[in-house]
């Protein structure tokens, strides 16, 4: 490869990095302006200034922001275990077993997965506050059921199909019954497939707006995105701009951490689902 | 004689099962099956099933959720004042616009990406993985926010780097009317989403034989008669899958028109316009109609294509 096409391929590269990075950048510089600073029309804050993080993590908004960041992380970590343990057995029956139903099952998710959930969310909130449910963690945990499992169906099903199999008939054959060819040969196999779903799962979780904005009320079970689209609605702060920056950059880092991690991983586990690789 | 007979035993399945009386393993078999799969089946079934029936009997009612003692059975009244008022068609409008133009750009640009990532330097391909997957797994409310921040007035840059563009000047409101704030949003789908469109364009490229693109190149086909007759064409079921999911998501926008206008101005799409009427006005009646036919929306979608563009959904399973 000549020298002048390394030079273009490098070039593409940091368009391309820039394309990704742009606006995280933007939210990060502007989580660091100072609230006379906001304002200043420029990309870049004239000076580093921390007051937005002082704003949410111990002064006015740290009462809505930080009971949000522990009702995200645990709604969303309970709904995604749910999900993969459910999801795990199921996926184990379709990859492995021969019984009727499997396509009923993966069509299923499939239509549960395009399904509008605005549509799911109109009965709900009704449904919800008449049985006690509304603005509580179970309210939230359930509905994400239906946003995680349909994806960890799917990719667990696509992880499952590559795992080789003759090592369970090995197992079964040395006098292993099926239950422990599973437990010990096969479990230790789907395992990077399993977390790589978990982290699929997670995000579509840890995503979601409309249930978090129509099923809660208070600091009670309301997650993150939701906390984030009322900051805009209250008036305890000037330009609640600043604020949400500093909101936004702290649930985004968690995230980017991961990805830039498991990137391999999640890639493999994003187009098996969809498409037969 | 013989040849028939050679065919049919070809043809038979591995496994064969047989077609009556189940051998006890087979019932066994099925039973785990069942019982493994069952859970995870059922709950899901449970979860969105439910809904779907009450949203259906819910739109048949005219109900109020502050007044329901005078709550009354109106059959499809409700669909009739929704089908017969602008305020629907003005929303329908706004999301079929936001359908197409965010998925022919993202198609286009995501295409674009799937092929560097194919052809770049192995050296560079993890950060590009990387750099593509952020888009992705950052929060649709916060994507909405970073856009929304950095065109408005009282905190944005935009104005001041784009000052040359005629129109553009230093309070260009863009949050006032209709198709600039619609632009914005559609700039935060097009970024928050071209990645998983690429990623999947880019499992179809990869299933692209490569002798194929060798043998036209050694027939002298040009890159674009290569791209046109043999690339495209064999990865055009990924493109239809990457297609319509990414239309159906599209088509259930929500997210950043809530954060971005809250739906002032006939910027509202058919979700939101949902979301308004149940959760804030608790209409609902009205509220569920707007959801059965949004929900409509999307199955015609979906139906126009696998039985127009002949979509192969067991691919989508991964089957």
């Amino acid at each position: 490869m000549s020298t002048r096409e390394r030079t273009l391929w490098i070039v593409v590269g940091i368009l391309i990095v820039v394309y990704a990075l742009f606006p995280v950048a933007w939210i990060v510089s502007l989580s660091f302006k100072s609230s006379a600073d906001i304002s200043n029309a420029q990309f870049l804050p004239t000076e580093f200034s921390s007051e937005n993080y002082a704003v949410i993590l111990t002064g006015d908004a740290s009462s809505l922001f930080l009971p949000a960041l522990v009702n995200s992380f645990g709604i969303c970590l309970i709904a995604t275990a749910i999900s993969c343990l459910l999801s795990m057995f199921c996926a184990y029956a379709i990859a492995r077993i021969d019984f009727p139903g499997k396509r009923v099952i993966l069509s299923t998710a499939l239509a549960v997965a395009i399904f509008p959930t605005i549509s799911i969310v109109t009965p709900l909130f009704n449904l919800w506050r008449q049985i006690g449910l509304y603005d509580t963690w179970p309210g939230l945990i359930i509905p994400y059921l239906s946003l995680t499992l349909p994806i960890s169906i799917w990719t667990l099903s696509a992880f499952f199909r590559e795992i080789p199999w003759e090592m369970e008939q090995a197992a079964q054959v040395d006098g292993a019954t099926p239950w422990q060819a599973f437990r010990k040969v096969i479990v230790p196999l789907a395992a990077p497939g399993v977390f790589t779903t978990a982290i699929i799962a997670f995000f579509l979780a840890w995503n979601d707006f409309i249930y978090g904005i129509s099923l809660t009320s208070t600091e009670a079970a309301r997650p993150v995105p939701a906390a984030l689209g009322l900051f805009s609605g209250a008036s305890q702060f000037e330009s609640p701009n600043g604020p949400i920056a500093a909101a936004a950059v702290i649930v985004t880092i968690p995230v980017v951490i991961l990805v830039l991690i498991f990137q391999r991983r999640i890639v493999a586990g994003l187009t098996n689902g969809a498409v037969k690789g | 004689m013989s040849q028939t007979i050679t065919r049919t035993e070809g043809a038979t399945p591995e496994t064969p099962v047989p077609p009556k009386g189940l051998s006890d393993r087979a019932r066994s078999e099925r039973r785990l099956g069942w019982l493994l799969a069952g859970p995870a089946f059922g709950l899901m079934v449970l979860i969105t099933g439910y809904p779907i029936v009450q949203a259906v009997f819910d739109s048949l009612w005219d109900y109020r959720l502050t007044d329901p003692s005078s709550s009354s059975f109106v059959f499809l009244g409700n669909y009739a004042v929704i089908l017969s008022d602008p305020i629907w068609w003005t929303a329908f409008a706004v999301t079929v616009g936001i359908t197409i133009v965010t998925v022919a750009v993202e198609l286009v640009l995501g295409f674009a990406l799937a092929l560097v990532m194919i052809k770049a330097l192995r050296a560079i391909r993890p950060v590009l993985r990387a750099a593509i997957l952020i888009p992705y797994a950052i929060i649709t409310v916060v994507s909405a926010f970073a856009w929304q921040f950095a065109f408005s007035l009282d905190s944005g840059f935009v104005n001041t780097w784009f000052s040359w563009i005629p129109g553009v000047t230093a309070d260009t409101d863009w949050f006032d009317g209709t198709l600039s704030p619609l632009f914005v949003v559609c700039l935060a789908e097009i970024w928050k989403t071209t990645p998983f469109i690429s990623l999947l364009l880019l499992a179809g490229l990869a299933q692209v034989p490569e002798v194929l693109q060798e043998a036209a190149k050694v027939d002298g086909a040009s890159w674009w008669q290569r791209m046109s007759r043999v690339t495209i064409p064999n990865m055009k079921a990924a493109i239809m899958v990457a297609l319509l999911f990414r239309t159906l998501d599209a088509f259930r926008v929500f997210d950043s028109i809530f954060v971005m206008t809250a739906g002032a101005n006939n910027t509202e799409s058919l979700a939101f316009l949902a979301y308004r009427q149940t959760i804030s006005r608790v209409e609902i009646g009205l509220g569920s109609a707007v959801s059965v036919l949004l929900a409509l929306s999307v199955l015609l979608i979906c139906l126009l294509f696998v039985k127009g563009f002949r979509v192969d959904l067991s691919q989508a399973r991964g089957e």
